[in-house]
Protein backbone atom coordinates (compact mmCIF):
# COMPACT_ATOMS: atom_id res chain seq x y z
CA UNK A 1 0.00 0.00 0.00
CA UNK A 2 1.16 3.54 -0.68
CA UNK A 3 2.00 5.42 2.44
CA UNK A 4 -0.01 8.56 2.71
CA UNK A 5 1.76 11.82 1.88
CA UNK A 6 5.13 10.59 0.75
CA UNK A 7 5.97 14.07 -0.43
CA UNK A 8 4.80 17.57 0.32
CA UNK A 9 3.60 19.02 3.60
CA UNK A 10 1.80 16.96 6.24
CA UNK A 11 -1.97 16.82 6.43
CA UNK A 12 -2.55 19.44 9.17
CA UNK A 13 -0.18 21.78 7.35
CA UNK A 14 -2.11 21.27 4.15
CA UNK A 15 -5.33 22.10 5.95
CA UNK A 16 -3.79 25.23 7.47
CA UNK A 17 -2.49 26.31 4.07
CA UNK A 18 -5.84 25.70 2.35
CA UNK A 19 -7.79 27.49 5.08
CA UNK A 20 -5.43 30.46 5.02
CA UNK A 21 -5.75 30.68 1.24
CA UNK A 22 -9.55 30.41 1.46
CA UNK A 23 -9.72 33.09 4.14
CA UNK A 24 -7.55 35.35 1.99
CA UNK A 25 -9.78 34.73 -1.04
CA UNK A 26 -12.87 35.41 1.06
CA UNK A 27 -11.43 38.64 2.43
CA UNK A 28 -10.23 39.95 -0.93
CA UNK A 29 -13.43 38.93 -2.73
CA UNK A 30 -16.02 40.00 -0.19
CA UNK A 31 -14.47 42.93 1.64
CA UNK A 32 -12.25 44.46 -1.02
CA UNK A 33 -14.20 43.37 -4.12
CA UNK A 34 -10.83 42.55 -5.68
CA UNK A 35 -12.00 39.91 -8.16
CA UNK A 36 -14.41 41.95 -10.26
CA UNK A 37 -12.36 41.56 -13.43
CA UNK A 38 -11.05 38.08 -12.62
CA UNK A 39 -14.59 36.84 -12.09
CA UNK A 40 -15.38 37.50 -15.75
CA UNK A 41 -12.60 35.12 -16.78
CA UNK A 42 -13.50 32.58 -14.10
CA UNK A 43 -17.14 32.63 -15.17
CA UNK A 44 -16.14 32.16 -18.81
CA UNK A 45 -13.83 29.34 -17.77
CA UNK A 46 -16.57 27.36 -16.04
CA UNK A 47 -19.33 28.15 -18.54
CA UNK A 48 -18.84 24.77 -20.34
CA UNK A 49 -19.90 23.08 -17.11
CA UNK A 50 -22.97 25.29 -16.96
CA UNK A 51 -23.89 24.48 -20.56
CA UNK A 52 -23.42 20.79 -19.73
CA UNK A 53 -25.68 21.06 -16.69
CA UNK A 54 -28.28 22.86 -18.77
CA UNK A 55 -28.25 20.18 -21.48
CA UNK A 56 -30.75 17.62 -20.05
CA UNK A 57 -33.37 20.33 -19.46
CA UNK A 58 -32.79 21.65 -22.98
CA UNK A 59 -33.22 18.16 -24.45
CA UNK A 60 -36.42 17.59 -22.48
CA UNK A 61 -37.79 20.92 -23.67
CA UNK A 62 -36.81 20.11 -27.22
CA UNK A 63 -38.49 16.72 -27.14
CA UNK A 64 -41.57 18.24 -25.50
CA UNK A 65 -41.74 20.75 -28.34
CA UNK A 66 -41.29 18.01 -30.93
CA UNK A 67 -43.96 15.84 -29.35
CA UNK A 68 -46.59 18.55 -29.00
CA UNK A 69 -49.80 17.31 -30.55
CA UNK A 70 -51.55 19.10 -33.38
CA UNK A 71 -54.49 19.81 -31.10
CA UNK A 72 -52.24 21.60 -28.62
CA UNK A 73 -50.61 23.61 -31.38
CA UNK A 74 -53.96 24.67 -32.80
CA UNK A 75 -55.16 25.71 -29.36
CA UNK A 76 -51.99 27.62 -28.67
CA UNK A 77 -52.18 29.30 -32.05
CA UNK A 78 -55.77 30.40 -31.41
CA UNK A 79 -54.85 31.71 -27.98
CA UNK A 80 -51.87 33.64 -29.29
CA UNK A 81 -53.85 35.09 -32.19
CA UNK A 82 -56.53 36.41 -29.88
CA UNK A 83 -53.86 37.76 -27.56
CA UNK A 84 -52.19 39.56 -30.46
CA UNK A 85 -55.54 41.06 -31.46
CA UNK A 86 -56.13 42.39 -27.96
CA UNK A 87 -52.58 43.69 -27.66
CA UNK A 88 -52.45 45.39 -31.03
CA UNK A 89 -55.68 47.14 -30.19
CA UNK A 90 -54.08 48.38 -26.99
CA UNK A 91 -50.94 49.30 -28.91
CA UNK A 92 -52.94 51.52 -31.24
CA UNK A 93 -54.32 53.40 -28.28
CA UNK A 94 -50.87 53.40 -26.70
CA UNK A 95 -49.17 55.14 -29.62
CA UNK A 96 -51.81 57.86 -29.58
CA UNK A 97 -51.44 58.20 -25.84
CA UNK A 98 -47.67 58.33 -26.12
CA UNK A 99 -47.82 61.13 -28.66
CA UNK A 100 -50.25 62.98 -26.46
CA UNK A 101 -48.03 62.40 -23.44
CA UNK A 102 -44.99 63.67 -25.33
CA UNK A 103 -46.87 66.79 -26.37
CA UNK A 104 -48.03 67.42 -22.81
CA UNK A 105 -44.52 66.86 -21.46
CA UNK A 106 -43.13 69.30 -23.99
CA UNK A 107 -45.81 71.72 -22.87
CA UNK A 108 -44.66 71.32 -19.29
CA UNK A 109 -41.02 71.72 -20.28
CA UNK A 110 -39.83 68.32 -19.06
CA UNK A 111 -37.79 66.24 -21.50
CA UNK A 112 -39.51 63.56 -23.54
CA UNK A 113 -39.15 60.04 -22.12
CA UNK A 114 -36.69 58.27 -24.37
CA UNK A 115 -37.15 54.82 -25.83
CA UNK A 116 -34.76 52.14 -24.68
CA UNK A 117 -32.66 49.44 -26.30
CA UNK A 118 -34.04 46.03 -25.34
CA UNK A 119 -32.90 42.45 -25.78
CA UNK A 120 -34.49 39.08 -25.06
CA UNK A 121 -32.47 36.67 -22.95
CA UNK A 122 -33.13 33.09 -21.97
CA UNK A 123 -32.69 31.38 -18.63
CA UNK A 124 -29.72 29.04 -18.54
CA UNK A 125 -29.53 27.77 -14.99
CA UNK A 126 -30.95 28.39 -11.56
CA UNK A 127 -28.56 28.27 -8.65
CA UNK A 128 -29.36 25.92 -5.84
CA UNK A 129 -27.57 28.04 -3.30
CA UNK A 130 -30.25 28.54 -0.63
CA UNK A 131 -28.64 31.68 0.77
CA UNK A 132 -28.81 33.72 -2.39
CA UNK A 133 -31.32 34.05 -5.21
CA UNK A 134 -29.50 34.15 -8.51
CA UNK A 135 -30.06 32.91 -12.02
CA UNK A 136 -27.79 32.62 -15.04
CA UNK A 137 -28.88 33.95 -18.44
CA UNK A 138 -27.45 33.35 -21.89
CA UNK A 139 -26.33 36.91 -22.72
CA UNK A 140 -22.98 38.32 -21.69
CA UNK A 141 -20.37 40.97 -22.28
CA UNK A 142 -20.38 40.20 -26.02
CA UNK A 143 -24.00 41.37 -26.19
CA UNK A 144 -23.25 44.56 -24.28
CA UNK A 145 -24.59 43.39 -20.92
CA UNK A 146 -23.20 45.44 -18.04
CA UNK A 147 -23.21 45.14 -14.27
CA UNK A 148 -26.24 46.67 -12.59
CA UNK A 149 -28.40 46.36 -15.70
CA UNK A 150 -32.16 46.00 -15.05
CA UNK A 151 -33.78 42.66 -16.00
CA UNK A 152 -37.52 42.23 -16.57
CA UNK A 153 -39.98 39.55 -17.53
CA UNK A 154 -43.42 40.02 -19.06
CA UNK A 155 -45.01 40.82 -15.69
CA UNK A 156 -42.52 43.13 -14.07
CA UNK A 157 -39.00 43.68 -12.80
CA UNK A 158 -37.02 40.51 -12.04
CA UNK A 159 -33.71 41.85 -10.77
CA UNK A 160 -30.40 43.23 -11.90
CA UNK A 161 -27.21 41.90 -13.46
CA UNK A 162 -24.68 40.98 -10.81
CA UNK A 163 -21.76 39.44 -12.68
CA UNK A 164 -21.00 39.48 -16.38
CA UNK A 165 -19.27 36.65 -18.24
CA UNK A 166 -18.31 36.57 -21.90
CA UNK A 167 -21.41 34.74 -23.12
CA UNK A 168 -23.52 34.47 -19.98
CA UNK A 169 -24.21 36.53 -16.91
CA UNK A 170 -25.66 36.22 -13.46
CA UNK A 171 -28.84 37.96 -12.33
CA UNK A 172 -29.54 38.86 -8.70
CA UNK A 173 -33.28 38.48 -8.10
CA UNK A 174 -35.43 41.04 -6.27
CA UNK A 175 -36.14 38.50 -3.55
CA UNK A 176 -32.51 38.09 -2.49
CA UNK A 177 -31.85 39.29 1.06
CA UNK A 178 -29.12 41.64 -0.09
CA UNK A 179 -31.29 43.32 -2.73
CA UNK A 180 -33.52 46.38 -2.36
CA UNK A 181 -35.32 48.45 -4.97
CA UNK A 182 -36.78 51.96 -4.71
CA UNK A 183 -40.51 51.89 -5.51
CA UNK A 184 -43.55 54.10 -5.36
CA UNK A 185 -47.21 53.24 -4.95
CA UNK A 186 -48.82 53.72 -8.36
CA UNK A 187 -52.02 55.10 -6.80
CA UNK A 188 -50.59 57.99 -4.79
CA UNK A 189 -46.82 58.16 -5.50
CA UNK A 190 -45.74 57.42 -1.92
CA UNK A 191 -42.08 56.48 -2.12
CA UNK A 192 -40.87 53.29 -0.41
CA UNK A 193 -38.06 50.76 -0.55
CA UNK A 194 -38.85 47.09 -1.20
CA UNK A 195 -36.16 44.74 0.05
CA UNK A 196 -35.85 41.03 -0.59
CA UNK A 197 -36.98 38.60 2.08
CA UNK A 198 -35.08 35.46 1.04
CA UNK A 199 -38.34 33.86 -0.11
CA UNK A 200 -39.21 33.91 -3.80
CA UNK A 201 -42.82 35.05 -3.30
CA UNK A 202 -42.32 37.90 -0.86
CA UNK A 203 -40.74 41.35 -0.71
CA UNK A 204 -40.76 43.41 2.47
CA UNK A 205 -41.37 47.13 2.85
CA UNK A 206 -39.30 48.33 5.76
CA UNK A 207 -39.52 51.47 7.91
CA UNK A 208 -43.03 52.39 6.80
CA UNK A 209 -44.86 54.69 9.26
CA UNK A 210 -48.28 53.54 10.47
CA UNK A 211 -49.95 56.58 8.93
CA UNK A 212 -48.79 55.87 5.37
CA UNK A 213 -51.66 55.66 2.92
CA UNK A 214 -51.50 52.04 1.73
CA UNK A 215 -54.13 49.47 0.89
CA UNK A 216 -53.96 45.77 0.22
CA UNK A 217 -53.83 45.36 -3.55
CA UNK A 218 -51.86 48.54 -4.23
CA UNK A 219 -49.42 48.22 -7.11
CA UNK A 220 -45.81 49.22 -6.48
CA UNK A 221 -43.87 50.48 -9.50
CA UNK A 222 -40.19 51.30 -9.73
CA UNK A 223 -39.56 54.94 -8.89
CA UNK A 224 -36.40 55.44 -10.94
CA UNK A 225 -34.53 56.80 -7.94
CA UNK A 226 -31.08 55.31 -7.57
CA UNK A 227 -30.57 55.33 -11.35
CA UNK A 228 -30.48 51.54 -11.68
CA UNK A 229 -34.04 50.66 -12.63
CA UNK A 230 -36.02 52.78 -15.11
CA UNK A 231 -39.13 54.29 -13.57
CA UNK A 232 -42.68 53.05 -14.04
CA UNK A 233 -42.25 49.28 -14.30
CA UNK A 234 -44.40 47.11 -11.99
CA UNK A 235 -42.49 45.55 -9.09
CA UNK A 236 -44.92 44.11 -6.55
CA UNK A 237 -48.42 44.15 -5.14
CA UNK A 238 -49.23 44.69 -1.45
CA UNK A 239 -50.66 41.49 0.05
CA UNK A 240 -50.83 42.18 3.78
CA UNK A 241 -50.52 45.18 6.11
CA UNK A 242 -50.17 44.70 9.86
CA UNK A 243 -50.57 48.00 11.69
CA UNK A 244 -49.56 46.91 15.19
CA UNK A 245 -49.20 50.14 17.17
CA UNK A 246 -46.91 48.35 19.62
CA UNK A 247 -44.23 48.21 16.93
CA UNK A 248 -42.37 51.25 15.57
CA UNK A 249 -43.31 50.59 11.94
CA UNK A 250 -46.11 48.96 10.02
CA UNK A 251 -45.29 45.49 8.71
CA UNK A 252 -46.06 45.26 5.03
CA UNK A 253 -45.52 42.21 2.87
CA UNK A 254 -45.81 42.29 -0.87
CA UNK A 255 -45.79 39.77 -3.68
CA UNK A 256 -43.47 40.34 -6.64
CA UNK A 257 -45.33 40.83 -9.93
CA UNK A 258 -42.74 38.82 -11.87
CA UNK A 259 -43.04 35.05 -11.45
CA UNK A 260 -39.60 34.63 -9.94
CA UNK A 261 -39.98 30.86 -9.71
CA UNK A 262 -41.16 30.44 -13.34
CA UNK A 263 -38.66 32.44 -15.29
CA UNK A 264 -37.93 31.34 -18.85
CA UNK A 265 -37.54 34.40 -21.09
CA UNK A 266 -36.26 37.70 -19.81
CA UNK A 267 -35.92 41.22 -21.15
CA UNK A 268 -32.70 43.19 -20.76
CA UNK A 269 -32.97 46.99 -20.84
CA UNK A 270 -30.40 49.66 -21.62
CA UNK A 271 -31.99 52.69 -19.93
CA UNK A 272 -29.10 55.01 -20.82
CA UNK A 273 -28.69 53.92 -24.41
CA UNK A 274 -30.78 56.54 -26.14
CA UNK A 275 -28.86 59.76 -25.87
CA UNK A 276 -27.49 62.23 -23.38
CA UNK A 277 -30.83 63.47 -22.13
CA UNK A 278 -31.63 60.33 -20.16
CA UNK A 279 -29.72 61.44 -17.05
CA UNK A 280 -31.53 64.77 -16.50
CA UNK A 281 -34.77 63.01 -17.40
CA UNK A 282 -34.40 60.60 -14.51
CA UNK A 283 -33.62 63.30 -11.97
CA UNK A 284 -36.54 65.42 -13.08
CA UNK A 285 -38.91 62.46 -12.83
CA UNK A 286 -37.47 61.52 -9.45
CA UNK A 287 -38.04 65.05 -8.19
CA UNK A 288 -41.59 65.07 -9.51
CA UNK A 289 -42.73 61.80 -7.99
CA UNK B 1 -6.68 1.60 -20.13
CA UNK B 2 -6.65 5.18 -21.40
CA UNK B 3 -9.37 6.36 -19.02
CA UNK B 4 -7.28 5.71 -15.93
CA UNK B 5 -5.62 9.09 -15.33
CA UNK B 6 -8.88 10.94 -15.96
CA UNK B 7 -11.22 8.88 -13.78
CA UNK B 8 -10.94 11.00 -10.63
CA UNK B 9 -11.11 14.43 -12.37
CA UNK B 10 -14.03 13.21 -14.48
CA UNK B 11 -15.96 12.00 -11.45
CA UNK B 12 -15.42 15.33 -9.68
CA UNK B 13 -16.46 17.15 -12.87
CA UNK B 14 -19.65 15.09 -13.02
CA UNK B 15 -20.36 15.89 -9.39
CA UNK B 16 -19.95 19.62 -10.11
CA UNK B 17 -22.38 19.39 -13.04
CA UNK B 18 -24.90 17.49 -10.90
CA UNK B 19 -24.51 20.13 -8.21
CA UNK B 20 -25.53 23.00 -10.50
CA UNK B 21 -28.07 21.20 -12.69
CA UNK B 22 -31.44 23.01 -12.68
CA UNK B 23 -34.13 21.01 -10.89
CA UNK B 24 -37.75 21.67 -9.90
CA UNK B 25 -38.03 23.60 -6.63
CA UNK B 26 -39.43 20.64 -4.68
CA UNK B 27 -36.54 18.34 -5.55
CA UNK B 28 -34.02 21.14 -5.33
CA UNK B 29 -34.02 21.42 -1.54
CA UNK B 30 -33.20 17.68 -1.30
CA UNK B 31 -30.24 17.83 -3.68
CA UNK B 32 -27.41 15.72 -2.18
CA UNK B 33 -23.95 17.28 -1.81
CA UNK B 34 -22.55 15.49 -4.84
CA UNK B 35 -19.13 17.12 -4.72
CA UNK B 36 -18.71 16.39 -1.03
CA UNK B 37 -19.75 12.75 -1.49
CA UNK B 38 -17.43 12.09 -4.44
CA UNK B 39 -14.49 13.78 -2.73
CA UNK B 40 -15.25 11.83 0.45
CA UNK B 41 -15.13 8.53 -1.42
CA UNK B 42 -11.81 9.28 -3.12
CA UNK B 43 -10.33 10.56 0.13
CA UNK B 44 -11.23 7.35 1.91
CA UNK B 45 -10.13 5.10 -0.93
CA UNK B 46 -7.01 6.91 -2.17
CA UNK B 47 -5.99 9.46 0.44
CA UNK B 48 -2.57 9.81 -1.17
CA UNK B 49 -4.16 11.20 -4.35
CA UNK B 50 -7.21 13.11 -3.18
CA UNK B 51 -7.14 15.15 0.00
CA UNK B 52 -7.27 18.73 1.19
CA UNK B 53 -5.65 20.25 -1.91
CA UNK B 54 -8.18 18.77 -4.34
CA UNK B 55 -10.96 19.75 -1.94
CA UNK B 56 -9.72 23.33 -1.98
CA UNK B 57 -9.68 23.48 -5.80
CA UNK B 58 -13.14 21.94 -6.14
CA UNK B 59 -14.40 24.34 -3.48
CA UNK B 60 -13.18 27.35 -5.44
CA UNK B 61 -14.79 25.95 -8.62
CA UNK B 62 -18.04 25.44 -6.72
CA UNK B 63 -17.87 29.03 -5.45
CA UNK B 64 -17.50 30.34 -9.00
CA UNK B 65 -20.31 28.11 -10.27
CA UNK B 66 -22.71 29.02 -7.47
CA UNK B 67 -21.81 32.70 -7.40
CA UNK B 68 -20.93 32.79 -3.71
CA UNK B 69 -18.00 34.76 -2.38
CA UNK B 70 -14.80 32.91 -3.28
CA UNK B 71 -13.57 30.76 -0.41
CA UNK B 72 -16.81 29.80 1.33
CA UNK B 73 -17.27 26.35 -0.18
CA UNK B 74 -13.53 25.70 -0.17
CA UNK B 75 -13.34 26.25 3.61
CA UNK B 76 -16.29 23.91 4.19
CA UNK B 77 -14.92 21.19 1.91
CA UNK B 78 -11.36 21.45 3.26
CA UNK B 79 -12.41 20.99 6.88
CA UNK B 80 -14.65 18.00 6.12
CA UNK B 81 -12.09 16.34 3.85
CA UNK B 82 -9.41 16.91 6.49
CA UNK B 83 -11.47 15.01 9.05
CA UNK B 84 -11.94 12.16 6.57
CA UNK B 85 -8.29 12.06 5.49
CA UNK B 86 -7.08 12.03 9.09
CA UNK B 87 -9.32 9.06 9.98
CA UNK B 88 -9.45 7.16 6.69
CA UNK B 89 -8.04 3.90 8.06
CA UNK B 90 -10.71 3.66 10.74
CA UNK B 91 -13.54 4.73 8.43
CA UNK B 92 -12.62 2.13 5.81
CA UNK B 93 -13.32 -0.65 8.28
CA UNK B 94 -16.83 0.52 9.07
CA UNK B 95 -19.80 -1.04 7.36
CA UNK B 96 -21.31 1.04 4.58
CA UNK B 97 -24.30 2.10 6.70
CA UNK B 98 -22.07 3.23 9.53
CA UNK B 99 -20.11 5.20 6.96
CA UNK B 100 -23.37 6.71 5.72
CA UNK B 101 -24.15 8.00 9.21
CA UNK B 102 -20.66 9.50 9.54
CA UNK B 103 -21.00 11.10 6.10
CA UNK B 104 -24.38 12.50 7.16
CA UNK B 105 -22.83 14.07 10.25
CA UNK B 106 -19.99 15.54 8.21
CA UNK B 107 -22.46 16.86 5.64
CA UNK B 108 -24.35 18.58 8.47
CA UNK B 109 -21.06 20.10 9.62
CA UNK B 110 -20.39 21.23 6.04
CA UNK B 111 -23.78 22.95 5.75
CA UNK B 112 -23.41 24.59 9.14
CA UNK B 113 -19.97 25.93 8.19
CA UNK B 114 -21.44 27.33 4.97
CA UNK B 115 -24.32 28.87 6.91
CA UNK B 116 -22.06 30.39 9.57
CA UNK B 117 -19.77 31.95 6.96
CA UNK B 118 -22.73 33.32 4.99
CA UNK B 119 -24.26 34.62 8.20
CA UNK B 120 -21.00 36.39 8.98
CA UNK B 121 -20.94 38.05 5.55
CA UNK B 122 -24.63 38.78 4.91
CA UNK B 123 -27.79 38.72 6.99
CA UNK B 124 -29.14 35.27 6.23
CA UNK B 125 -31.35 33.51 8.73
CA UNK B 126 -31.39 29.84 9.50
CA UNK B 127 -34.15 27.77 7.97
CA UNK B 128 -34.47 24.09 8.60
CA UNK B 129 -34.56 23.52 4.82
CA UNK B 130 -30.81 24.12 4.71
CA UNK B 131 -30.19 20.78 6.43
CA UNK B 132 -32.42 18.65 4.17
CA UNK B 133 -29.48 17.72 1.87
CA UNK B 134 -27.96 15.94 4.89
CA UNK B 135 -30.76 13.37 4.72
CA UNK B 136 -30.45 12.80 0.99
CA UNK B 137 -26.65 12.62 1.19
CA UNK B 138 -26.89 9.94 3.88
CA UNK B 139 -29.33 7.93 1.81
CA UNK B 140 -27.38 8.21 -1.43
CA UNK B 141 -23.96 7.36 0.09
CA UNK B 142 -24.17 3.52 -0.05
CA UNK B 143 -25.14 3.58 -3.71
CA UNK B 144 -22.49 6.13 -4.65
CA UNK B 145 -19.94 4.14 -2.64
CA UNK B 146 -20.84 0.98 -4.54
CA UNK B 147 -20.67 2.76 -7.92
CA UNK B 148 -17.35 4.47 -7.32
CA UNK B 149 -15.82 1.31 -5.87
CA UNK B 150 -16.85 -0.47 -9.03
CA UNK B 151 -15.17 2.24 -11.11
CA UNK B 152 -12.04 2.09 -8.97
CA UNK B 153 -11.74 -1.68 -9.18
CA UNK B 154 -12.49 -1.77 -12.88
CA UNK B 155 -9.77 0.75 -13.63
CA UNK B 156 -7.43 -0.58 -10.91
CA UNK B 157 -6.80 2.88 -9.54
CA UNK B 158 -4.39 3.10 -6.68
Amino acid sequence: MNTIFTRGPSLPNRLALALALSALLLFVDHKLDGFQSTRVYLNSLVSPLQYLADLPGKLLNLSAERLASQQQLIEENARLTSQIMLMSEQLQRFSVLQQENDRLRKLLGSPVQPGMRKMIAELMAVDNNPFSHQIVINKGALDGVYEGQPVLDDQGIVGQIMQVGTTNSRVLLLSDVTHAIPVRIARNNVRLIASGSGRLDELLLQHVPHSTDMQVGDLLVSSGLGNVFPQGYPVAKITAIVRDEGRPFAQVSTKPMANLDRIRYLLLLWPNDSGAESAPEQTSVGGGS
Amino acid sequence: MRLRPFAIPLSIMTALVLQIMPMPAIADIYRPDWVLLVLAYWTMALPNRVNVGVAFLSGVLLDVLLGTSLGIHSIGLCIVIYVLAANYQRLRNYSVWQQAVIIGLLSALYHLILFWLQHLLTDVYFQFDYLLPVVSSTIIWPWLFWLLRKVRRQLRLS
